[in-house]
Formats: C-alpha cells, sequence, structure tokens
C-alpha cells in the first residue's frame, strides 16, 4: 500500500516536473508528439492486457475510447452555459468545473467505457479468436454508426469546442498510472491467470481459474483506460467526431503492440512510442526527398521488413526490467 | 464397503443431437485407482468433462462426496478437491515449469501448504526440479505429462481424474508415468483414470470399466478384466 502511494507520488511530481520543463524549453510541436504517444501508450499497454496477456483478440478499443470521449465531453462542455449577463460560460455542475474538474469527467468517461465492456464482454467472450475479432470490431462500427446518427452529440460533424484541458501533466500522469497499474496486474495472481487463460483455456479452467469471468475482468480493465485515453485525445484535439474512432483506430493500436512484441508491456510502450513518432519523423523525409505521399509508403516498409524479421515483434514476449539490463550490459552477471 | 468418494447415476450426455453417453453408471471408492479404457470416440473424455462440470449431463446425477454436483462449477469442484490433469498434456508452454505448478494452486488459500506441496512435487518428479526455471513447452513429452500430473497435485485433490496419461509416449516413459501414478495413490490420492492401453491400465488399477460407444459394457476387478476373454481380444490384442 504504500508502495503503491509512493509510486503515485513519484508519477505525478515526475508529470509534473516534465510538464513545466517541456512548457519552458520544447517547441509546441514536439510536445504534441510527447502528448500523442501519452495517449498512444495508455492504449496500447491496455490493449496488451487483453490481447498480449489474456489472448482475446479484440478489434474494438476505438470504440471504447469513442465513449470515453463523448461522455468525458459531455461533462466538460455540454454542462456548461453562456452566461448571458457576465457573457462567460459556466460549468452546471461544480464537480466539473476548472481544470480539476477535468479528472472527474475523464474518470466517468473511462466508467462509461469499462460499463460497456461489461455489456460487450459478457456475450462475445465466449467467441473465439477470429470471431471475437469480428464481434468487436462490430461492436466499434455500432458505436461511430450511432455517434454519426445522434443530432444531440453533433452527429457526423461532432462536438467542438473542447476546453484545453489535456495537457501533458494529466497525460503523463494517467500514462504512467495505467503502466504501473499493469505491472502490478501482470505481476499478481489475477495476472499470471490471464496468461493461463491465454496459454491454454481448457488447462485453465480445470485448474480451477474462473476462465470467462477473468475473460470479462480483462476487458473492462482494458476498456476503462480505452476511454480515459479517449477523453484525453478529445481534449487534446478538442473537437472529436465518429470519424476520429473508426476501426482503423483499433487497428493502429493492434499494430502497435504486435510491432512492440504481443505480450509485453515494454513492446506496447515502445510499439506506441514508434508508431507515433515515425510517421511526424518521416514528413522531414518526404520533404527533403520531395516525394509526398512517400511517407506512408516507408512507414508500412518498416513494418512488413519487421514482421518478416522478427515476426514475435521488438520484444518478443520479454520484458526490459533490471535483470535483463544487467545481462545485456557488458560484465554484468548472468 | 468403503464409501463411494464419486458415483455417477446413469448419466447421458448429448453433443448437440449426439448420444455421446447413454446410461453410464461407475462409481470409485476412497482410496482405489479405477480405470475406463475404450477406444477412440467412446466416450471416456466426455465422462471426465462430465464430472469436473465442463460438460452438463441431461439426465442423471453426478455425486461427489456425498453431494450432488451435477450443476457444480468447475472451480468450485476443484476447490473441494476433484481436480482433472486433462488429455494432451495441457501445460501452459510459454509459462516455467514453476509457474505452471504455481497456478496448479490456483484455487487454494492455504498459502504455506503451497510451498511445501511444491518441495513435494519436486520430490516425486526430480526431472521437473531441474528444470524449473525452464519454459513448459520446451520439455519433452514425458516430462510435460509428469508437469501435467504434478500440477493438478499442487491443487490438493481428493480425487483426481487423469485424462490419456500414456497419450504418445515411448513405453519406458508410459512405464515412469504409471509407477508415478501408484505412488500418488499410496499418499491417499484416489484415482479416475481413462486410457486407451488397456494392458498397463489394467495393471495399475483397482477396479475397471470398459466403455463402447458411450455405454459402459463391462466392469469389474482389474484383474478380472485382465483375463476376460471380450477385453483380451479387443483390448490386450489377442485372439
Amino acid at each position: 500500500m504504500h508502495r503503491t502511494l509512493l509510486l503515485l507520488v513519484v508519477g505525478v511530481s515526475l508529470a509534473f516536473g516534465v510538464d513545466w520543463f517541456l512548457g519552458e524549453f520544447i517547441e509546441e510541436y514536439v510536445v504534441r508528439i510527447i502528448n500523442l504517444c501519452g495517449i498512444a501508450i495508455i492504449l496500447a499497454v491496455s490493449l496488451n492486457v487483453i490481447n498480449g496477456l489474456c489472448g482475446q483478440f479484440s478489434l474494438g478499443h476505438a470504440g471504447f475510447m469513442a465513449i470515453g470521449a463523448y461522455v468525458s465531453a459531455y461533462f466538460t462542455t455540454t454542462l456548461r452555459v453562456l452566461n448571458t449577463e457576465t457573457g462567460e460560460t459556466v460549468v452546471r455542475a461544480p464537480l466539473f468545473d476548472g481544470a480539476w474538474g477535468f479528472v472527474p469527467a475523464l474518470l466517468i468517461g473511462g466508467m462509461a467505457a469499462a460499463a460497456a465492456g461489461l455489456v460487450v464482454g459478457v456475450p462475445t467472450l465466449r467467441l473465439k479468436g477470429d470471431y471475437l475479432a469480428i464481434a468487436t470490431l462490430g461492436f466499434g462500427e455500432i458505436v461511430i454508426i450511432m455517434l454519426t446518427n445522434f443530432e444531440s452529440v453533433g452527429a457526423a460533424r461532432g462536438l467542438p469546442g473542447l476546453p484545453n484541458y489535456a495537457s501533458s501533466f494529466w497525460i503523463l500522469t494517467f500514462a504512467w498510472i495505467c503502466v504501473v497499474s499493469s505491472v502490478f496486474l501482470q505481476r499478481s495472481t489475477f495476472g499470471r491467470a490471464l496468461v493461463a487463460i491465454r496459454e491454454n483455456e481448457l488447462a485453465a479452467e480445470v485448474m480451477g481459474i474462473r476462465v470467462a469471468r477473468l475473460k470479462v475482468m480483462a476487458f473492462i480493465y482494458g476498456a476503462f483506460f480505452a476511454g480515459l485515453a479517449g477523453g484525453l485525445l478529445g481534449h487534446l484535439l478538442r473537437t472529436i467526431s465518429p470519424s476520429t474512432f473508426g476501426f482503423m483506430k483499433s487497428i493502429e493500436v493492434v499494430v502497435m503492440l504486435v510491432l512492440g512484441g504481443l505480450g509485453s508491456l515494454t513492446g506496447a510502450i515502445v510499439g506506441a512510442i514508434v508508431l507515433t513518432v515515425l510517421p511526424e519523423a518521416l514528413r522531414d523525409v518526404e520533404q527533403q526527398a520531395k516525394l509526398p505521399g512517400i511517407r506512408m509508403v516507408v512507414y508500412a516498409l518498416v513494418l512488413i521488413l519487421l514482421m518478416i524479421f522478427r515476426p514475435q515483434g521488438i520484444f518478443g514476449q520479454r520484458e526490459l526490467s533490471l535483470k535483463l539490463l544487467r545481462r545485456l550490459l557488458p560484465g554484468g552477471r548472468k | 464397503m468403503t464409501e463411494a468418494i464419486l458415483e455417477l447415476k446413469s448419466i447421458n450426455v448429448f453433443y448437440g443431437a449426439i448420444h455421446a453417453l447413454r446410461n453410464v453408471s461407475l462409481h470409485v471408492n476412497a482410496g482405489e485407482v479405477v480405470t475406463l479404457i475404450g477406444a477412440n470416440g467412446a466416450g471416456k473424455t466426455t465422462t471426465l468433462a462430465t464430472i469436473c462440470g465442463l460438460l452438463r449431463a441431461r439426465s442423471g446425477e453426478v455425486r461427489y462426496a456425498g453431494q450432488d454436483i451435477s450443476s457444480a462449477q468447475t472451480h468450485r469442484l476443484v476447490e473441494s478437491g476433484l481436480v482433472m490433469a486433462p488429455e494432451g498434456r495441457g501445460i501452459f508452454p510459454n509459462l516455467t515449469v514453476e509457474e505452471n505448478l504455481r497456478i496448479g494452486a490456483y484455487a487454494r488459500k492455504d498459502k504455506p501448504a503451497v510451498a511445501s506441496d511444491l518441495a513435494h512435487a519436486y520430490d516425486i518428479f526430480p526431472r521437473l526440479a531441474e528444470r524449473k526455471r525452464q519454459k513448459g513447452g520446451t520439455l519433452s513429452g514425458g516430462e510435460q505429462q509428469m508437469l501435467s500430473i504434478a500440477r493438478a497435485l499442487m491443487s490438493a485433490p481428493k480425487l483426481l481424474l487423469l485424462d490419456e496419461p500414456s497419450l504418445g509416449l515411448a513405453p519406458l516413459i508410459v512405464q515412469t508415468i504409471f509407477e508415478t501414478i501408484d505412488r500418488v495413490n499410496e499418499k491417499g490420492v484416489t484415482i479416475l483414470l481413462v486410457e486407451q492401453n488397456a494392458n498397463i491400465a489394467l495393471k495399475h488399477s483397482h477396479r475397471a470399466y470398459v466403455i463402447e460407444s458411450g455405454c459402459i459394457e463391462i466392469e469389474g476387478a482389474s484383474t478380472e478384466l485382465r483375463s476376460d476373454p471380450r477385453v483380451r481380444a479387443a483390448y490386450l490384442g489377442e485372439t
């Protein structure tokens, strides 16, 4: 318990420091990429619990993001009204006022996504492999189509004018919480049981693991953080529309996992960073080569080459830990 | 007459329209090794799956330790000491030997006893102790089978269901596995063993049932069955 608190304090102060540093010294474009990296890390790490640890191939992550984004946006925008006398916007519910009001709004968004995870998970997690992938893909599409057709959430235009709340501080804090909780989860009995389900479902069942229940719990965990990430992304982009959360977004997160190594937390983080930075870094290449569009070709080539030469992903199922570092460093003990 | 720890009373199991088990009745007394022999598709694995709650009987009753468990959930049965070691060495290939064994104790709450049982498991299977940091998938077939049995033992079973422990193993390894099964039984674990290898199963059990097309055809003491002409003709390869 003490350790958890300590880790939280460390994370928050780290995020605070980095936030200040970025604001002072780093150009805005780079800060934005770092923010996007943070969100990508939350997405990849949370999906890793479902796809990597538990082995349930889900393509519904963007759907949960959308739910988190729209619900949190409801609390930070729709609940605001224009005070006609003073000309200022005020928030109807004091809890959601100001930048600190962002956190409850985000958490409610995450919980809404988690609730959706429960509702979707109970029937679909009976399915396996391809069938589960198709069912979760269908879920994502249903969310998008509903959002596109409800005039109250702006239909296809989406919601504009989200307040600028998603600072580096919040993004990094939540990324830290997501990573640390995943580390704890991975090392817990629960995490080992998830891996057992991935490895051999029948054997897990006869060892007394409640397979159906644990799968749903993993799904809820992943959906919660996807919802948080959606809320953060919404308040970073400041406009959300259904097309932001299309199925390509889900695929993107899956690609991050596969690139880093499915089942590896370190891999998920590295995959998230690489796939967020790479397209941006390739912009320069594009300009110098004067070949517009070559960016996505290179991006695809990198992925293809990696899959040919290292199909298990950069990290495989390994983790970057102190033990591994010691072994890799010259003169290190075996 | 000792008390039956497990009793199946004319159970019927269906896979969709297929009638897989027809009025199967059998019982296992505490302390016994009972074997269920039969050819492929006779219903051996189905019987085990029904006992441990993976399948439901459409009619009939399964009783364990004096209670009706026909609709009990698998994890509850594991907690009460009814454990199966699945067929085909259902181990976790990407977990180490030790992690595999620890998952065997997943349903247990008595953590100190788990540690001593782990030491005990390595005692029975010294080969596993040598390989405890190795991934399960890198073990040989026989070692994987030992791991599967050891893992089931980690959940402190009273009744152990073994699904074809000899499957795909060399005769010498099969011999070792069955000697281990004898030893586990001597420690007080009741065993229901499903086998195609009738010869060795009958040597290492007290009583036996022969199942054919979902029906129990023959039952009796294993020594008697070994001299039964029907068994000799069909399962022991004699004419």
